[in-house]
């Protein structure tokens, strides 16, 4: 053999990769790979996978695929998860040793923040926004598929690293020097660096995306302040895209600058400020926090006045709370690290600004708690996931006020305390309303609903599983566990509690399974959906039938009101929907296009080329991603059209073309 | 097709259109970030210059003025492609199209010796805080100039191949916004890096 052959093994397989336990993993996701792709060629499936989905541009499809590999992504997140947990359950365990344990700690927390929360509220925007607005596509279709593409070779390329060439380990927010070469040597943490770079572009087209969608295409008579609520988030949420990425791609880019091509911006040689880093990676990662809860406050914006039947209490109000929390996010990302020597004048100016973001917080609760007030509530199961997100987001925005105290934070700093305030939020806050809005939105997505029974016994082990396990961490952290220790002594006397935290761990795990069983179950025994709205509900997406045709609204709604839908419902004027024969137009719809999917493939290949120095290959990817763009830009014919007979046979096979 | 001039230039008559040059403005916001994230970077670190050379001691105004006075050259010609466009004057907007597109590579080029000049001088950016910053920042103007001018080439190509489309005007509006905001982008470099570069 050629050495340069055996050189090529060692840099794809270190010994890290070659662990029982990964090796297995590997073997198991071949084995199904084959399998799909068996299944595939024999059902004759590969033209209608590339027709329908990988090509797609629709944005209810594109959601789908989202909320899919969100969900995929939330398994893998979940094992790492069970992982760090089963090595924690008592003192001195040694289920993985200290490097393992690293890795699979900035994996979760990766896997979980960039591609599980981020990807899923993606997903649920682009399934309900267009619908809920009264339009038929989002503003740049193509783009919104380039969008998902690069989230999903991005995520692909994190993925692989555990298997090829190994996992990065220097935790989610990843910190130099350690991140540096020097002392991390290996690919890993070029792979963290490539992979939120691609999946980072991506979110800030979706970013432009939807904020250009929500300004530009309303209906008729829908003014910003009768939008829905969830479209105001989504709103917010894309401003705090746009202005909080760029800071992580500079902070990104220039750590890979400095791994990859000698630069000197956070190494301490050459006066390299590793401050700086922590500085432009908070100046993303709090709005970043905020991106992540914002659209589960507007899920449950649209869950409660539907299952309370009744309008929100202070629609005003709460409009004025998300832009108030959207401004201040940008002015508090130094309460991360207040202990790295800024001094008590900006100490307390961040932390007093952090509190302050409490108050919009606080308004919102007591605005969902009168909407509930009087109401004729129903214990639905996306109602169950909000009445549980209550007390939970009251314990972790507390504890965060707590945090905010710049004395008491010297304490509470890197310990158990905070990783029990984060999850408590993102966990209780962010993916409870993602489970909240994907069981309310999943009639709409499919025409079928999730089974009931079923969906209140996941939520029942989740929620039961969530508080066994974070809230034992509190203590933990006050009685000073440190954050990624990879096994703790005995005699501290915090076995007992990590033991609980690790039960409800698997608690949560169990919940999980049972989603995922809900799902299948759901899949094979349909409860369809034949009225298009199902909940009763109140804004313009229950208008249509589910899942929606093609091109969403044959005809736009004019809308007079908050609740159109409803409103209409009241009135009696539910027929306005439908059409009459003679009032069909043609409609433009964007014709599939396999550029987005090639741009994607080329980013990934390119990356792969960084990752491990290959230049040739880094500029073969390069020329792919040109390549695309200037067929994308050359192409001009994007748009088909559908002419009237076929719209109206659509409509009249759904029922909606008056007699 | 032609427009009388003072009546609504053609890349704004269609709401289709009009959709898409908001897009790119929120891009040019996001764009905005981005750089002022770089000085941000490159203003803590320029006195930070480790054993290298301080800013006093590399830059020279000469090559540097000449480099801005051709990119503001070429914002004007920009413009003056965009208003042959409206005129519908389709050479002459291909003309002036590709004289700004030459600017833009002359500009590149210029910036490409100064840079081969400092590192021939053993001032790479492995040298100082200061260097990294130095070259990412000019360097990521720079890069987007040169994505620029690939977007002119093809849109020079789009103007020969198809004449003034709508969506061709609109690419032509959105290719000055641009380069607008790539000259913007100069003037600040100029006096943040170079011109206090040189006084301290
Ligand atoms: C009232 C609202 C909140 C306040 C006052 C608050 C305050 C804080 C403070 C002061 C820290 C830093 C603690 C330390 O490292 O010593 C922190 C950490 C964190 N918070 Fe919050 N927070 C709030 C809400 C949220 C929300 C809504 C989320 C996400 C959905 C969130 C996610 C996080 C994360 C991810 C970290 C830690 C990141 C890390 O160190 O790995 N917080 N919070
Ligand atoms: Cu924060």
């Amino acid at each position: 053999m050629r050495p340069w052959f055996i050189h090529l093994i060692k840099l794809l397989f270190p010994p890290q990769v070659l662990l029982p336990d990964i090796v297995g993993i590997d073997i198991g996701l071949t084995l199904s790979a084959l399998a799909i792709a068996l299944y595939l060629t024999k059902a004759r499936r590969w033209g209608w996978l590339w027709r329908e989905w990988l090509t797609t541009v629709d944005h209810k499809r594109i959601g789908i695929m989202y909320i899919i590999a969100a969900l995929i992504m939330l398994f893998r997140g979940g094992v790492d998860a069970l992982m760090i947990r089963s090595q924690l359950i008592v003192p001195e365990a040694h289920f993985m040793g200290a490097q393992q344990y690293d890795e699979v700690f900035t994996t979760h927390g990766t896997v979980m923040i960039f591609f599980m929360a981020m990807p899923f509220f993606f997903g649920l925007f682009n399934v309900a926004v267009p619908l809920m607005i009264g339009a038929r596509d989002v503003a740049f279709p193509r783009l919104n598929a380039i969008s998902f593409w690069l989230f999903a070779f991005g995520a692909a390329l994190f993925n692989i690293s555990f298997s090829i060439g190994g996992s990065p380990s220097a935790g989610w927010f990843s910190y130099p020097p350690y991140s540096e070469l020097q002392f991390n040597p290996g690919v890993g943490e070029n792979y963290y660096l490539l992979a939120l770079q691609v999946s980072g572009i991506g979110s800030i087209a979706t970013g432009i995306n939807f904020l250009v969608t929500i300004l530009k295409l309303r209906a008729p008579g829908m003014t910003l302040m009768k939008m829905p609520l969830f479209v105001w988030s989504a709103l917010v949420t894309s401003t705090l895209i746009l202005f909080a990425f760029p800071p992580l791609t500079v902070a990104l880019g220039l750590t890979m600058l400095d791994r990859l091509f000698g630069a000197s911006f956070f190494t301490l040689a050459h006066e390299g400020m590793p401050m700086m880093y922590a500085n432009l990676f908070w100046i993303f990662g709090h709005p970043e926090v905020y991106i992540l809860i914002m659209p589960a406050f507007g899920i449950f914006s649209e869950v409660v006045p539907t299952f309370s039947r009744k309008p929100l209490f202070g629609y005003e109000a709460m409009v004025i709370s998300l832009l108030a929390i959207t401004f201040l996010s940008y002015g508090v990302w130094v309460h991360h690290f207040f202990e790295m020597g800024a001094g008590p004048g900006v100490n307390v100016f961040f932390g007093l600004s952090t509190m302050l973001i409490a108050i919009p917080t606080g308004v919102k609760m007591f605005n969902w708690l009168f909407t509930m007030w009087g109401g004729r509530i129903r214990l639905s199961v996306p109602m169950l996931w909000q009445l549980g997100f209550i007390p939970t987001f009251v314990v972790g925005g507390a504890s965060g006020v707590m945090l905010a105290a710049v004395a008491a934070d010297y304490q509470y700093h890197n310990s158990y305390f905070v990783i029990a305030h984060f999850h408590n939020v993102i966990v209780g806050g962010t993916v409870f309303g993602l489970l909240s809005g994907m069981y309310y939105w999943w009639p709409k997505m499919f025409g079928w609903k999730l089974n009931e029974r079923q969906g209140r016994w996941a939520f029942a082990f989740f929620f039961t599983g969530f508080w066994l396990t974070f809230m034992p961490q509190y203590f933990l952290g006050l009685e000073g566990m440190t954050r990624r220790m990879a096994s703790y002594p005995p005699g501290l006397g915090w076995g007992g509690l990590n033991a609980m935290s690790t039960i409800g761990a698997f608690i949560m795990g169990v919940g999980f399974a049972i989603l995922v069983y809900n799902i299948a179950w759901s899949r094979m025994h349909p409860e369809w959906d034949t009225t298009g709205d199902p909940w009763d509900g109140r804004t313009l997406e229950w208008s249509l039938p589910s899942p929606a045709p093609a091109y969403n609204f044959a005809r736009i709604p004019e809308v007079h009101e908050r609740d159109a839908w409803w409103a209409m419902k009241q009135r009696g004027e539910t027929d306005a929907v439908k059409l009459s024969p003679d009032q069909v137009e043609p409609i433009h719809v964007p014709k599939n296009t396999p550029m987005p999917i090639c741009l994607a493939v080329s980013f990934f290949v390119g990356s792969i080329g960084m990752v491990f120095a290959w230049h040739w290959m880094a500029i073969l990817g390069g020329l792919g991603v040109v390549a695309a763009l200037a067929y994308g830009s050359l192409e001009d014919d994007t748009d088909r059209e559908l002419d009237p007979t076929t719209v109206l046979n659509t409509e009249k096979r759904l029922g909606r073309v008056h007699p | 097709m032609n427009n009388p001039i003072g009546s609504l230039p053609a890349e704004f008559e269609n709401t289709h259109e009009g959709v898409k040059i908001l897009g790119f403005w929120v891009f040019l916001a996001t764009d905005v970030m981005l750089f002022a994230s770089l000085f941000a970077v490159y203003v803590v670190y320029r006195s930070r210059v480790a054993l290298g050379p301080t800013p006093a001691q590399i830059f020279a105004l000469g090559p540097v003025l000449a480099e801005t006075l051709i990119l503001l050259t070429s914002s004007f010609t920009v413009s003056l492609s965009l208003y042959a466009a409206r005129q519908s004057r389709l050479k002459s907007a291909i003309g002036w199209l590709v004289v700004t597109l030459l600017l833009g590579a002359s500009f590149v080029s210029l910036e490409i010796r100064e840079f081969v000049k400092d590192v021939l001088a053993g001032h790479t950016w492995h040298q100082s805080a200061f260097l990294s910053g130095f070259f990412t920042l000019v360097g990521t103007h720079g890069s987007h100039v040169t994505f620029g001018i690939g977007w002119a080439v093809l849109l020079t190509l789009e103007l020969v191949l198809r004449g003034l489309t709508v969506a061709n005007r609109r690419k032509l509006f959105t290719f000055a916004l641009y380069w607008h905001f790539l000259d913007i982008v100069w003037i600040f470099l100029f006096s943040v890096v170079y011109l206090a570069g040189v006084m301290t």
